[in-house]
């Protein structure tokens, strides 16, 4: 099945490649993300679990590439290590090239979880601005920001609300507009969606592709839906459990993001991906080699 | 609001019916059973009525000629309690506060302190009160002369900081996992983290703590007030004319109402400091 694929997924990565990254920091062009030979073990009071073994992944700069697997093959864990909310026991991670320490202290990335962790007592604006508060960005230049962020998450009108004031779905989008306030070249994504019904999910899927096509950012984005992994990527990395490996690299390419819209969700190319991936995550053939990157 | 006010009134009224109705109903002697008084004693001397008390508090403190109406003196004695407890629960919050911080930044202090924080509050005041005078006494820095009032503060400041230390503990300890994550992930250092997120996050803890900080401090300044001997505050006040309760029985009754009244305007100032926080005190989201 990986060899039919490949010709489409090829052609549009290389076109976001070339698409301008945001403020892609590194001269080099360097990849988004490099995962060489990354293991991750911890030890509890029960024994040792390895969460993660022996994985490489590189995402390219502006790629959006989506993990899933079933719960505990250690695709959040694999998230936190690139964000360095968390260190691998093994292996070596870059982000644009740089130490993921660095470039978390550079400001290289945006992040969103599954909640959307909205500080309670800050208003929807002023949660928007955090990062660029705490990073010294002066008053003006702030509000000037989240103003446009608001605007581009459709929330302008509730800038002064209270988080607790929203529905679930939009506390997730005003975490997004903050994941992009410092206009990253990558933004990790922790199942963001997963608290939401299907129909808001759907939503937010594309106004996140909306997003993405106007920041360019490169997009790392754990999931548990498969339909969610196939309309929003352009490869799909499929994990196994226990040990948490990559089973398989599924090339997706629907089209740039900018075309693509609710139509593909009924599109034939869109089950056949689904399939695809449905495949590689059951094992349909258990002979497929594990990290299979096709670039 | 008004409800309130209705309700707090109704209060007020049951526990006057209450004295009155009991003192009414019961005989002089109290309610004996075999040699014990199960109940007391409802003469005047012991159970003035209400309106003997109101009236005693309009007439002067003593029969001096330029005495003050026993109630002005009851209420300049409550302001001067009030100003020494208020005094002892800001350097209660404050060393309170810094001790949860303390506590909060480095494990090891959290072990060290915690044991002697708590170990602090079984020493008897009326042991400490003494000590703490002496030590102050011994205080010589440049012009400052230490006060006996000062030595109050001490002692009320040392009530006070108990509860918001191990409230503030725990506020501080409060933030999610995901909002650290959050903090981490902008590669900010411990003190802005601490700045805008855990004092935030701490409020909810904070406020029950300010308010038992703001009781125990009115009681540790009019039981210092007693044990060190400082003149001017209520509670000095109530023990002079509590000796004199048999010849004017109704007296003493002035400056308990004037503790009383320490002690509502202090659970004032806490509501007005909670309303100020309110924003901090909205729950948790998703």
């Amino acid at each position: 099945m990986n060899s039919s694929a490949p010709t489409r997924a090829t052609a549009t990565s290389a076109g976001t490649a070339g698409t301008p990254a945001g403020t892609a920091p590194d001269p080099h062009a360097a990849a988004a993300v490099e995962v060489r030979g990354v293991t991750r073990r911890f030890s509890s009071r029960s024994g040792e679990v390895v969460a993660l073994s022996d994985v490489d992944l590189t995402v390219r700069a502006g790629e959006f590439v989506s993990l899933i697997g079933p719960s505990g093959c250690g695709k959040s864990t694999l998230l936190r290590l690139i964000a360095d909310l968390d260190e691998p026991t093994a292996g070596e991670l870059s982000v644009f090239g740089r130490p993921p320490r660095v470039a978390r202290q550079n400001h290289d990335f945006g992040i969103a979880f599954q909640q959307a962790g909205l500080l309670p007592w800050r208003s929807v604006r002023t949660n928007v601005e955090l990062p660029l508060q705490l990073h010294g960005t002066g008053r003006g230049a702030r509000r000037a920001r989240a103003t446009e962020l608001l605007e581009m998450v459709g929330l302008a009108d509730f800038a002064e609300h209270l988080p607790h004031q929203l529905s679930g779905g939009m506390q997730q989008r005003v975490a997004i507009a903050r994941a992009l306030a410092e206009r990253p070249s990558l933004l990790l994504m922790d199942e963001p969606f997963g608290a939401l019904d299907e129909m808001t999910r759907e939503h937010v899927q594309t106004e996140l592709l909306r997003l993405r096509a106007e920041t360019g950012a490169a997009v790392v984005f754990v999931t548990h839906s498969i339909p969610e992994a196939v309309y929003l990527s352009d490869r799909v990395v499929v994990m196994s459990a226990r040990p948490g490996q990559v089973r398989e690299v599924v090339p997706v390419g629907l089209g740039e993001a900018r075309d693509r819209s609710d139509d593909v969700r009924e599109d034939d190319a869109f089950f056949d991906r689904v399939r695809a991936v449905r495949e590689a995550l059951h094992g349909a053939d258990g002979t497929t080699p594990r990290g299979v990157d096709r670039r | 609001m008004r409800r309130q006010v209705l309700l707090g009134a109704a209060g007020v009224g049951a526990l006057a019916l209450l004295w009155e109705g009991y003192k009414l109903v019961a005989p002089d002697d109290g309610v004996v059973v075999g040699e014990l008084t199960v109940l007391p004693r409802t003469n005047d001397i012991a159970m003035p009525h209400l309106w003997d008390m109101a009236a005693r508090a309009f007439e002067p403190v003593n029969s001096a000629t330029d005495a003050l109406p026993l109630w002005v003196a009851v209420l300049v004695a409550a302001a001067f309690t009030l100003g020494v407890a208020a005094v002892g629960w800001v350097v209660g919050v404050v060393v309170g506060l810094g001790t949860a911080t303390l506590m909060q930044r480095f494990r090891t202090a959290e072990s060290a302190l915690l044991p002697w924080v708590v170990l602090s509050q079984t020493v008897p005041l009326i042991a400490l009160a003494p000590l703490v005078r002496r030590w102050g006494s011994q205080l010589e820095v440049g012009t400052f002369d230490w006060q006996d009032w000062m030595s109050v503060a001490v002692i009320a400041s040392y009530l006070a900081f108990f509860p918001v230390s191990i409230g503030a503990l725990r506020g501080l300890s409060s933030p999610d996992a995901v909002h650290l994550d959050l903090m981490r992930s902008y590669g900010v250092g411990w003190w802005r983290t601490y700045r805008s997120l855990r004092l935030p996050a701490a409020v909810p803890h904070l406020i029950p703590a300010l308010r038992l900080a703001a009781a125990n401090a009115v009681i540790g300044t009019v039981v210092a007030e007693v044990s060190i001997g400082l003149r001017g505050g209520i509670g000095r006040m109530i023990v002079e004319f509590g000796a004199s309760a048999s010849a004017d029985p109704a007296k003493q009754w002035s400056p308990i109402f004037g503790a009383v009244l320490v002690g509502l305007v202090a659970a004032g100032v806490c509501a007005l400091i909670a309303r100020g926080l309110a924003r901090y005190r909205v729950s948790e989201v998703s």
